[in-house]
């Protein structure tokens, strides 16, 4: 495995973790007590998320003369 | 006689040396790795119902350090990149900005040690308890910044959310009132002895793989004249160790501090 392909698998358990964090910081706030700031982060997270994303598909054009092995 | 196989990949294994090395050696870091996440777990479920701390660590400086790794891998690949492109003067400004994160990533472990070293559970000979950072010392006593622990509504502290609702006050102890007390170090209780050997042992990779980064960068770039292949190699097989590396963080970031 290249380091191609660690990266793409590397940004894609990144993606999911944003996204659970995000879920994480929305429940915060939904719950008794949630600040102001639990649903910024939540906000701040998914849209970290989609940044990935974009970045993920930048990064398999800008890379795809290069192996994955 | 020359060593075969370090620039061309063997018929056999479709690998160079050392990324064939490389990758047997991160197979035994899982199992270092995965056998620790496995106490963890077990530890977890293991633990009294509501036992288990939550809200100790500093969500916000969890999650700079996570952005600070994702940077950091991002910066790594991009070096290589550059290298393969034959650009040895982004690869060095790529691999500049992957030794700021490095150190970023430590300094901010290190406060954050430091924070739990001066954070003291603190037990009152008339049975209160008192919880907060360290403040003050003097000759006869000390001031804590933190709260009574009233332990039926600790209980009910099932969520880093709920921490948000105890109030702070700057308390006053005097030696003589103290029946024990004792910081937030890994010898406190079973879940800050498992953070300090989680992310001790991850911050020793990170010092790890930072200074063979900063090796390839320095002293080590003068291959890049020599075997400019060979070097691309040895900064991917790099890539590759602090890949791992972060990738463990981004388990452990929602294991530790979220969950």
């Amino acid at each position: 495995m290249s380091l191609k392909a660690f990266h793409f698998v590397f940004i894609v358990a990144s993606i999911l973790m944003a996204c659970g964090f995000a879920v994480w910081s929305f429940q915060n706030y939904a719950a008794p007590g949630g600040v102001r700031s639990d649903l910024v982060a939540g906000i701040v997270a998914a849209l970290a998320a989609g940044g990935l994303v974009a970045y993920e598909c930048y990064f398999l054009r800008k890379f795809k003369n290069v192996s994955f092995i | 006689m020359e060593i075969p196989y370090t620039t061309e990949p063997r018929k056999d294994t479709g690998l160079f040396n050392a990324k064939l090395g490389i990758w047997l050696f991160l197979a035994s870091e899982v199992m270092l790795f995965g056998a620790l996440f496995s106490s963890y777990i077990l530890l977890r479920i293991g633990a009294e119902p509501g036992a288990w701390p939550h809200g100790l660590l500093n969500v916000p400086l969890g999650t700079v350090n996570t952005i600070v790794l994702i940077v950091s891998s991002i910066t790594v690949v991009m070096a290589w990149a550059s290298l393969k492109m034959k650009n040895f003067g982004n690869f060095r400004k790529y691999q500049a900005v992957t030794l700021v994160c490095s150190l970023c990533f430590l300094g901010i472990k290190s406060y954050e040690y430091n924070d739990k070293f001066s954070h003291y559970e603190v037990q009152l000979n008339d049975g209160r308890v008192v919880d907060g950072h360290m403040v003050e010392k003097s000759a006869d006593g000390f001031t804590i910044h933190g709260h009574y622990v009233d332990k039926a509504e600790a209980a009910k502290v099932t969520h880093a959310w709920q921490e948000h609702e105890i109030k702070h006050e700057e308390i006053k102890i005097k030696n003589s009132d103290v029946k024990y007390k004792e910081n937030y170090g890994p010898w406190h209780n079973t879940y800050m002895a498992i953070y300090f050997t989680l992310t001790g042992l991850h911050a020793l990779h990170v010092i790890g793989g930072a200074l063979v980064i900063a090796f390839l960068w320095g002293p080590g770039a003068s291959m890049w004249k020599t075997d400019p292949e060979r070097y691309t190699n040895r900064i991917e097989v790099s890539g590759l160790f602090w890949h791992f590396v972060d990738l463990v963080w981004i388990f452990l970031f929602p294991v530790l501090y979220l969950l």
